[in-house]
């Protein structure tokens, strides 16, 4: 299992890139900034589960909230409103 | 459309579901009893299950702080099982309404909600909740103040999402069994709020 890089109020950056293969991190979100709103645990890492292997070491998972006017330029609503991704360590930076 | 009393072939993905079980059964992986008692088990869960939760987290503010806690700990002192994955159950207030989607697939709590109805699985549903989610509730019915902060839960890995609602006026005094009635799947996904009547 891979140590906990960040923390809960830690800024991150979503890494942008478009690896193929089976990712669960959403594409709209891929390039965003937001901040680290709880740590989840490890989990296997879905990229190599769903190539048949074992998914370790396990990835610490993180629950990531983004600021809608952020993530949607034209966004209409409230400017405090979130939208809250899990996302997996090794997409973070 | 197909016309009752019409004979039908098999579409593309019945017939694959009907070809891979046979072969399982064949091959002796799975008896036609297992799948018969998982298929079972499925039509048992269903939202009466989040709605005990959600009255017991109403009646109980212990058990509502271990809820928010640690959701799958606090449905275990329930008896309900929640295996392989971590409940997250996210709060309504006054400030702020809650809502989920899995943008991905269908990601979805069913050991608590049962099967997810096919909107969630939809397209639109799954686009447009991350980016317009007042129109969509409104959509639902469901027309928030301005003022309420909304937060959409993308249920993209491991973790599995309950929206615990308000518990709406009116209802001082009520059982927790009563409670659990007007609390609807709808209101556990976060495109409904319960209503005392």
């Amino acid at each position: 299992m891979l140590e906990a890089r960040f923390r809960p109020g830690d800024r991150v950056r979503v890494r942008k890139a478009y690896p193929l293969g089976h990712i669960r991190t959403p594409y709209y979100i891929r390039g965003q900034s937001g901040v680290i709103e709880r740590v989840c645990g490890a989990f296997g890492n879905p990229e190599e589960l769903a190539q048949q292997r074992s998914g370790e070491p396990k990835q610490p998972l993180y629950r990531v909230r983004f600021l809608q006017k952020d993530v949607w330029p034209a966004y209409r609503g409230n400017p405090e409103d979130v939208v809250e991704v899990e996302i997996f360590q090794h997409w973070l930076e | 459309m197909s016309e009752p009393g019409k004979y039908q072939p098999y579409s593309y993905f019945r017939l694959m579901e009907v070809s891979l079980r046979e072969l399982l059964v064949e091959k002796g992986v799975l008896t036609e009893a297992q799948i018969a008692d998982a298929l079972e088990d499925m039509r048992q869960r269903s939202p009466e299950r989040g709605a005990r939760v959600v009255a017991r987290a109403w009646v109980s503010d212990s058990f509502r702080r271990r809820l928010l806690e640690d959701g799958t700990r606090a449905c275990e002192e329930l008896g309900l099982d929640v295996p392989a994955l971590r409940l997250v159950a996210v709060e309504n207030t006054p400030q702020a309404h809650n809502m989920i989607v899995c943008t991905l697939c269908s990601c979805y709590p069913r050991m608590l909600l049962g099967i997810p109805p096919d909107w969630y699985k939809s397209r639109s549903y799954r686009s447009r909740a991350v980016s317009e989610p007042r129109a969509v509730l409104s959509e639902f019915g469901l027309l928030l103040d301005e003022k309420t902060i909304i937060r959409v839960h993308d249920s993209t890995a491991d973790m599995r999402y309950l929206v615990l609602p308000m518990r709406p006026a009116g209802t001082e005094g009520w059982s927790e069994e009563r409670l659990a009635s007007i609390v609807t799947r709808d209101c556990m996904i976060g495109v409904a709020v319960p209503k005392s009547s």
